[in-house]
């Protein structure tokens, strides 16, 4: 008679009879299942949402054009701390230090100014806006910082900027409102009462965290720094380097000649602050670091409730077949085909409970992302993870109810009733 | 011939709340293969213990067992759990069968543990099925079968791993009279087909299917005869 490999056929044995078992408990099971189920959901879960947020606000954290840095007072994300008050008292980077950097600095390709207020007060005709609109004062750079292009008409002139001429550019969402059903170009529309002379249009680039990025108006910065500014006022100074290579030498340049400009002594930081698309990201990503540790913990508390629900559940299960075990002792099961039986019935219930929690936490985490539009990520990390905390789980928990029926005394087990 | 079975001064006492029972107090057996035994006694007499002895459930305290040569009061665990799996084939009073196995299925287990391949027990499990007539009722599960179906099942599953002794405790306790008689008629035939038995019974017309009857009495073997008047089941 064919004899096969002991280990193989125990295993495969087991699993067979912990497939039966389960399937002969099915209520009871499905309970467990669902305890383990729902650890992996909420692991995976927040880990899907997480990603897929991360993805899009990274694309949309995106805003810089290419090889471009800004040079501002506050930094772009501001956690209230100890901290804040120092950055309050910094001074305010003035338009003197604009055109000091900008004279002294080699490595740039260009540099250009820019600041923006929110401002309700814009009408045409009749066309009045309802909602606050951002006002940016920019130079003829402005609109490369951005990545923004013109639809229509043309971009600032050093020009405008140098005599203060009034006319603005408008985003699309703003040029709707106001000419519904006439070409914005040479219009003259009124800010805070005064009249400026469309110029141009930008193109559409929709929506970034549920807000439109087309609802703006620019103005040239010299007119913005006249008309709107006050002490409070601290420009921004947008660099952008010749090219990727000389990115990081044309940010040390930068800084080294804003410390010289804004007098910082030598051991000092800097009283400014550089943002950069990937400084944005890093910021984001300290953020939602903080959320995935949090969710972290949560996960663990979820799946050790899963375990312990696990345990409960076969250690009712080895009370429930004692005679069975008795009776598997008898005809020649020995302590370890018992221990491997209930061992394996356990691993398989995490482990089916965590293929369900992986599958229903990738589904919710990408509902998610569908209701908020972005494009979906699945955490295959993640997912591995969760399964491989289910066979940890269903080990750890499964060893002691796996243990104590390992040790029953066949002939107390057969007698019991 | 050889002894199938050897018990030598066998004593097996239990602590019961710093009370020393005595379950079986010096007990000498021998048992030759092809014998047909059944074991008597009142309740606390000892004939479960000696029964779980001989089926190597249970090491006694002291003495000798050897069970075709192998000596089982110095095994351990597992060494017994083999044993109990290749040489001993247990029917219980209560069938003892997986509730929700098939018949089949049922008889397959002991050839698990014999670590036999699934094409060669469903093919064991079989024969011993079809050995008890119990060929049509192979996948039905217990609570499908009758009563003397079910310890139909639980012979073959004592029966397919070729053990050199069957142990019956009270096979027909849980039965009505006829499915008993059908019961004794399959021990009778093993036993005619060269099969050890033994037989845990209170009923007189049970033991007298026996060669041999053993009556214990406070841990002690009291009578060891032959039976002159063998019962036969009328075929």
């Amino acid at each position: 008679m064919a004899k096969q490999s002991h280990l193989k056929n125990t295993i495969k044995e087991s699993f067979r009879m912990a497939i039966e078992s389960i399937r002969q408990n099915k209520l009871r099971s499905i309970l467990t299942l669902l305890g383990i189920s729902i650890g992996v959901f909420s692991v995976i879960g927040v880990m899907t949402a997480i990603r897929t947020l991360e993805s899009s606000v990274n694309s949309q954290l995106d805003i810089f054009g290419t090889n471009t840095f800004m040079v501002q007072k506050a930094p772009a994300i501001q956690i209230h701390g100890p901290g804040n008050n120092k950055i309050r008292k910094r001074k305010n980077i003035l338009y003197t230090h604009y055109e000091e950097l900008k004279q002294r600095a080699k490595l740039p390709r260009q540099v250009s100014v820019v600041d923006g207020t929110g401002e309700r007060n814009i009408q045409y005709k009749d066309k009045r806006l309802k909602k606050t609109a951002e006002l940016s004062g920019v130079d003829e750079w402005g609109l490369r910082s951005f990545k923004t292009y013109l639809a229509d008409g043309r971009n600032f002139m050093e020009d405008d900027i140098r005599f203060y001429r009034s006319v603005t550019i408008l985003g699309p969402d703003l040029a709707d409102i106001l000419f519904p059903f006439e070409d914005p170009i040479g219009k003259v529309i009124q800010i805070k009462g005064l009249d400026y002379t469309v110029i141009g249009i930008t193109e559409r680039k929709g929506q970034a965290f549920g807000q439109s990025q087309d609802y703006f108006v620019m103005i040239p910065i010299s007119v913005y720094i006249q008309r709107f500014s006050n002490r409070w006022t601290s420009l921004g100074i947008n660099v952008e380097a010749e090219s990727t290579e000389l990115y990081e030498k044309t940010m040390d340049e930068v800084i080294g000649l804003m410390r010289v400009i804004r007098k910082v002594p030598p051991k000092e930081e800097n009283d400014f602050e550089i943002i950069s698309n990937e400084e944005l990201m890093d910021t984001f990503a300290g953020f939602t670091g903080g959320i995935k540790l949090f969710a972290g913990a949560v996960s663990v508390i979820a799946l050790l409730v899963a375990g312990i629900g696990i345990m409960n559940i076969m250690l009712v299960s080895v009370t429930d077949r004692i005679k069975e075990i008795g009776v598997r002792k008898a005809i020649g099961a020995t302590k370890r085909d018992i221990l491997t039986q209930f061992l394996m019935e356990a691993i398989f219930l995490s482990q089916f409970g965590g293929i369900v929690g992986v599958i229903l936490g990738i589904a919710g985490g990408n509902l998610i992302a569908l209701l908020l539009k972005v494009p979906a990520v699945i955490p295959m990390d993640w997912a591995f993870y969760g399964m491989a905390v289910c066979s940890f789980i269903g080990i750890g928990f499964g060893i002691y109810p796996a243990y104590r029926a390992a040790n029953l005394d066949p002939i107390e087990s057969l007698r019991f009733e | 011939m050889a002894d199938l079975i050897s018990l030598k001064e066998i004593k097996r006492h239990y602590d019961v709340g710093g009370e020393v029972v005595r379950a079986l107090d010096g007990v000498d057996l021998i048992i030759n293969p092809n014998e047909y035994i059944s074991i008597m006694g009142p309740s606390g007499s000892g004939k479960s213990t000696l029964m779980n002895m001989i089926g190597c459930l249970d090491t006694p305290t002291e003495g000798i067992y050897e069970f075709e040569g192998e000596l089982v009061h110095k095994m351990d665990d597992n060494q017994l759990a083999s044993i109990r799996n290749r040489k001993i084939g247990f029917v219980f009073q209560t069938f003892n069968l997986l509730p929700k196995a098939t018949a089949l299925r049922n008889v397959e287990v002991p050839l698990i543990y014999a670590n036999m391949t699934k094409n060669d027990r469903i093919e064991k499990a079989k024969i011993a099925l079809i050995s008890v007539g119990l060929e049509e009722r192979m996948h039905h599960k217990p609570n499908e079968l009758s009563g003397g179906q079910r310890q139909r099942v639980a012979i073959a599953r004592a029966l397919v791993n070729d053990p050199s002794i069957i142990l019956a405790d009270e096979p027909t306790g849980n039965l009505d009279s006829k499915s008993g008689v059908e019961i004794m008629k399959i021990l009778d035939k093993l036993h005619s087909g060269g099969n050890t038995i033994i037989l845990v019974t209170h009923e007189e017309y049970i033991a007298d299917h026996a060669d041999r009857t053993i009556h214990l009495f406070d841990g002690k073997i009291k009578v060891d005869k032959k039976v002159t008047k063998k019962r036969q089941v009328s075929t």
